[in-house]
This record gives structure tokens, sequence and C-alpha cells, in this order.
């Protein structure tokens, strides 16, 4: 489990937390333009998860380009030394 | 309701729709491929979509007409607890980021045109493959028949159909041309119509979302009289039940409720046949990872949506049947020209999902019941036609049920069917990580949860039903109220592992696993799997 791939589990599990957390968001106030904050907040919480989702898309593809790299590495290492 | 039919609006739908059934029919042509006698071809596309068909396509078949009509219709009736659709869609994309690759990956490896090919192909197991296809077919045929639910609330709204004296076959005439033409061009182009009708239903529903988050407000007085309306409209008692209508804010006994229903329903949407075959209609690994990251865009419109069940309150709509609150809403507010425009749009919201659905179906029944139960040494011509004949079978089934049964019960199966496929989560899912599960196990936690979930369901009754009153019951253990599918499910799961430690302490036969661990990680371009064409100047 490297640090980046902490961070992806992170931004994934985020949402659900949230989400089924239902206590922490269902009251009328705040409101925002007439909205009361229990609908407003679960909208909002689309856009931050779509964020989240995001980034751990970019960090999975950079974490997969950099195992993909350390493996071509080792593999011209070993075949440099069988060679 | 207006007295007679609604003459503009009406010709804005026809025009509509005639032109989305020329698009069906030229569907064909789109992206042909040299061979069109294959299930690769009809059932999935080709598997040649990229990311923003496969956005349209997965959106067109996850965001139904019945989603449009019913989650407005939940918001109109009783409040803050029909939002959960909102919770319920953001927790999907998490999920299926972490799972839907795999499935992919393997799928595209092995040729698996359904998950219940999957899980054959796994477990090694006929027995547990035939009951993940049969409870996707169970789950998926009530499901079409909802989406003419849909576009029968239309037609009604517009005054088409007749009143309660009408001849049967005059009233139900106008369903019975939409359907036939929806089958006609699905049993000839396949996937590719939904896919290409799906670009003119979104536009459409997007437009009109857009349109009557501003107009209606405007015309109300703003989101502050409509929630003022809504408060006082939900306080009054109910006299059916004793109890207010329904509140703003979930209670605490119903934030229980609330959120087992999102995480359930999140959990099942992905078990579906019809979300399935979108996704591996796609071209590669990197497609679905990238929509999930797009697709949240429909869960905001969603939102949106609900929010219209309020207006519809503040509007002073007063409807017997909650699913036609919302067609009421635009025929109150909007021109009838553009009324006329968003009954298309639900009416095409109908028509996609319930082609995308029947081909799923199709290819389930094809692919694990024809082939591996009937008529083994069948070829890809047999199988795609059988598919194609199935395809219409099952919307004549569809429509058949509509006509001749009431509408609750469309709605108690689709209901069942929520609860029903989510037991299929752990022999999927649970299959794509790991080969511990024991195939047997599988099948017996697969058979209490149903069994479980179908009792649970039937005890429930409302002030209208006695039985299948809705989806909710108390947590047996936990004493709060929460949705059966998902304590079925974990029941399932502790079945499961319970007998899998059984089985491999009786040392009981492993079936044959014909995957193997890099097959997971494969994309396109890899060996053994389709080549994705490198792409022009086209940003992520």
């Amino acid at each position: 489990m490297t640090p980046v791939r902490v961070v992806i589990a992170l931004c994934l599990v985020a949402p659900f937390v949230a989400m089924l957390w239902v206590g922490s968001y269902s009251s009328v106030d705040p409101t925002f333009i007439g909205i009361p904050f229990f609908y407003w907040y679960q909208m909002a919480w689309v856009i931050v998860s779509t964020a989240l989702t995001m980034v751990a898309y970019k960090l999975w593809q950079r974490d997969q380009r950099a195992q993909r790299a350390r493996k071509d590495r080792t593999e011209a290492r070993d075949g440099g030394a069988s060679a | 309701m207006k007295d007679g039919v609604n003459g503009v609006a009406l010709t804005v739908f026809i025009l509509f729709f005639v032109a989305v059934t020329v698009m069906g029919f030229l569907a064909a042509r789109w992206r042909k491929a040299e061979n069109e006698h294959s299930l690769d071809e009809w059932g999935l596309g080709g598997r040649s979509f990229g990311t923003w068909v496969t956005w349209f396509l997965l959106g067109g078949d996850l965001y139904t007409a019945y989603t449009f009509v019913a989650v407005p219709a939940a918001i109109y009736a009783a409040g803050a607890s029909g939002f959960f659709a909102v919770p319920y869609t953001i927790l999907v994309y998490p999920l299926i980021f972490t799972f839907l690759p795999r499935l992919w990956s393997v799928s595209h490896k092995h040729g698996y045109v359904t998950t219940s090919d999957f899980v054959r192909g796994r477990f090694g197991s006929k027995g547990l493959s035939l009951a993940v296809a049969l409870t996707g077919l169970l789950a998926t045929m009530p499901y079409i028949a909802l989406q003419l639910v849909g576009i029968q609330a239309v037609l009604d709204v517009m005054g088409v159909g007749g009143g309660e004296d009408t001849h049967w076959f005059i009233k139900d005439l106008p369903l019975l041309i939409a359907f036939g033409v929806l089958a006609a061009y699905t049993y000839s182009s396949g996937l590719r119509a939904p896919a290409l009708i799906a670009f003119v239903k979104d536009t459409l529903i997007y437009l009109v979302i857009a349109v009557a988050i501003i107009y209606i407000p405007i015309k109300l007085g703003g989101f502050d009289a409509i929630f003022d309306a809504a408060g006082k409209a939900f306080g009054e008692t109910n006299p059916a039940t004793g109890a207010p209508r329904g509140a703003l804010v979930p209670n605490e006994a119903g934030q229980w409720t609330y959120a087992t229903l999102a995480l359930g329903s999140a959990l099942a949407l992905f078990m579906y046949p019809h979300s399935i075959t979108a996704t591996l209609s796609s071209r590669s690994r990197e497609v679905i990872r990238r929509n999930t990251t797009i697709l949240p865009l429909y869960s905001l419109m969603l939102g949106l949506l609900a929010l219209l069940g309020f207006m519809a309150i503040a509007a002073g709509i007063k409807v017997q049947n909650g699913q036609l609150a919302i067609p009421q809403l635009f025929e109150t507010m909007f021109p009838d020209w553009f009324a006329g425009v968003a009954f298309a749009a639900i009416g095409i919201g109908a028509l996609v999902p319930a082609a995308i659905m029947s081909i799923a179906a199709a290819n389930l029944f094809t692919r694990n019941i024809y082939k591996d139960f009937i008529k083994r040494d069948a070829t890809p011509e047999q199988e795609t036609k059988v598919s194609k004949l199935v395809s219409l079978l099952v919307k004549v089934g569809a429509l058949v049920f509509v006509l001749t049964m009431d509408k609750t019960v469309a709605i108690n199966f689709q209901l069942l069917g929520g609860i029903w496929i989510l037991q299929t989560f752990p022999a999927l899912v649970g299959g794509l990580f790991t080969r511990w599960f024991h195939r047997w196990a599988l099948l017996g936690g697969w058979a209490v949860g149903m069994l479980y979930g179908t009792i649970a369901a039937y005890n429930v009754s409302s002030p209208t039903q006695a039985h299948f009153g809705g989806s909710s019951a108390e947590i047996p253990g936990i004493g709060h109220i929460g949705y059966i599918g998902l304590t079925a499910f974990v029941l399932n799961v502790v079945v499961t592992v319970v007998l899998t430690f059984v089985l491999r302490a009786l040392k009981a036969p492993d079936g044959i696993d014909e995957t193997k661990p890099e097959d997971y990680t494969a994309d396109a371009g890899d060996a053994g799997v389709s080549v994705e064409l490198p792409k022009v100047g086209t940003g992520h």
C-alpha cells in the first residue's frame, strides 16, 4: 500500500462517510437562496465527490505509470545482467 | 388537467418522435462493422464506444423516464425521503470506479457479454450463472414495463388516451404505436439505436431542466416561497395515516431509512444487466474511469429535477396519481409548445432505456440460458438471431404486463427487482476481487437473500396496499427501519462466508476458474484485447 494509494482510497471513501451520516446535514438552516441546507448540501456534494473522483483518477494514472516504469527498469536491469 | 387534447404540445411531441424513429433506423449504418452477425455487434455496438458516446449511453440508460417522473413524484408526495436518489447517485461513482474496470478487462479478455458469463467463467458453475441470469431477467422486465408507465403519464396529460369509457384499443393505441416502432428499430439496429437516440434524449432533458429550474421559480416567486408552501403542505395531516404528509428534512428515525436506501440502491445499480451492457460496449478501460468523473453531471441534474416536486406543490398541482405531478406541472407552467418539448424529453427518455434493457435481457437469455442449456453449439449468427427475437418478446411481455395489470403491480415488481438484483453482488463483485468464496456458498447466500427480501417486502403494508407497500422494514437486531434490500444483502454475505468456511473444511469440489489474475487489469492494446485506436486531439 503506497501513500498514493492511501490518498486514492480516502478520496473514494469520503463521499460514503459524508452521505451516509445523514444526521450531519438534516437541517433546514442555513438556507441558500431559499433552498434548505439539506438539499443544497447534498447537491454541493455531487460536485465535491466528482472532484475527489477526478483526483483519484489522476493519482491512479500516475501510480500506474510509475509502476510500469519501475517494472521496465527492473526488467532492463535483469536483462542486462543475464546478457 | 385541461379538457381535450393539447394540440400544440402533441404536434411538437410527434415531430420529435418521428425524428427519433428515423435516427433509430439509420443507426444501423453508424460505425458499421464487417461482421454484423455477431452478438458483440448487435448487442454491444461492436464494443467500440468512446468516452462521450458511453457517457450519453450510460446517462440515457440509468436516468430513465421513470426516474424523471418518480423522483419528483416521491418528493411531491412526502418531501425529504424522496431525495435519497441524490446521495444514491453520488455513491455509485466511487463504487464503480473500483470494480467496473476489472469487469471490463476480464470480459474483453474472455469475450463475456453478460455478468453471468463472467460468473460462469470465474466459478465454473452453471448453476450460479443461471441464478444470476434469472435474477437479472426478473429484475429487468418490470423496469421495462415502468418505462411504458412513464410514456403513459405523458400521453395522459396531453389528453391522448381518452377517458375511462373509451374502448381499450383506442385508449392504448398511442402506446402500442410507440412500442411497435421502438421494437422495430431495436431489432434492426441493436445497441447502436439507443446510443444514437441518447444524444437527443439528453440534450432535450438538459434543456428542459435548465429552463424549468429558472423559469418556474421566477413564476412562483422564488425558492423561499416554494419551500414555504411545501413546508406548510407537508405539515398538514394525512387523513389516511393520521401523521403529517411529509417533512422538509428527515427526522431521527427517517435517517436510517434514508442512508440504507441510498447505499443499497448504489450497490444495486451496476448489477442491472442494462448498466453492464452499456459499460461493456465502451472501447477501453480508461473510458470507464474517465466516465466516473463526468457522469455525476447527471446526478446534479437529478437533484434539480427532484426540486420540481416542491414546485408542483407550490404551484398548487393536485393529482390523485403522483406520477402525473411533473407532467402536469409542465403543462400548467410552460407555454404549450415548450410543454411539448418537455413531454418529448420524457417520452424519448423512456425509449432509450427500454431499448437497452430489452437488449440486455435478450443477451442474458441467449448467452446463459439458450447457449448454456438449450443449444450448446450455437453459432454467433444463431446467437444474434435468438437475441433479436428475445428482445422483441421481452418488450411484448412488458407491454402485456402494463396493459393487463394494474400499474401498482409493475411498481411492486420493480421494487422487488431492486432487492433481488442486489443479491447478485457477492458473486459478481466478490468474484472480481477474490476467488475465496465457494460457488455453492454464493448460491446459498443468494437464495437466502432472495427469500428474505421477498418475504420482508411482501409483509410491508401501507395505507393503500396490504402488501409490497414500500421497500423499508425494521432491520432485525438493530430495530431501525431500513432498506430491505440492504438487510437481505448483509444476510446474503454472512451466509456466503459461513458456508464457504464449511464447504472449504469439507473439501467440496471447487469449480474451474478460467481467468488469470492479470486478466483483471488488461487494457485495450494488450495481447488478446481489442485495440483502442489512437485519438487525435481529444482532451480527457
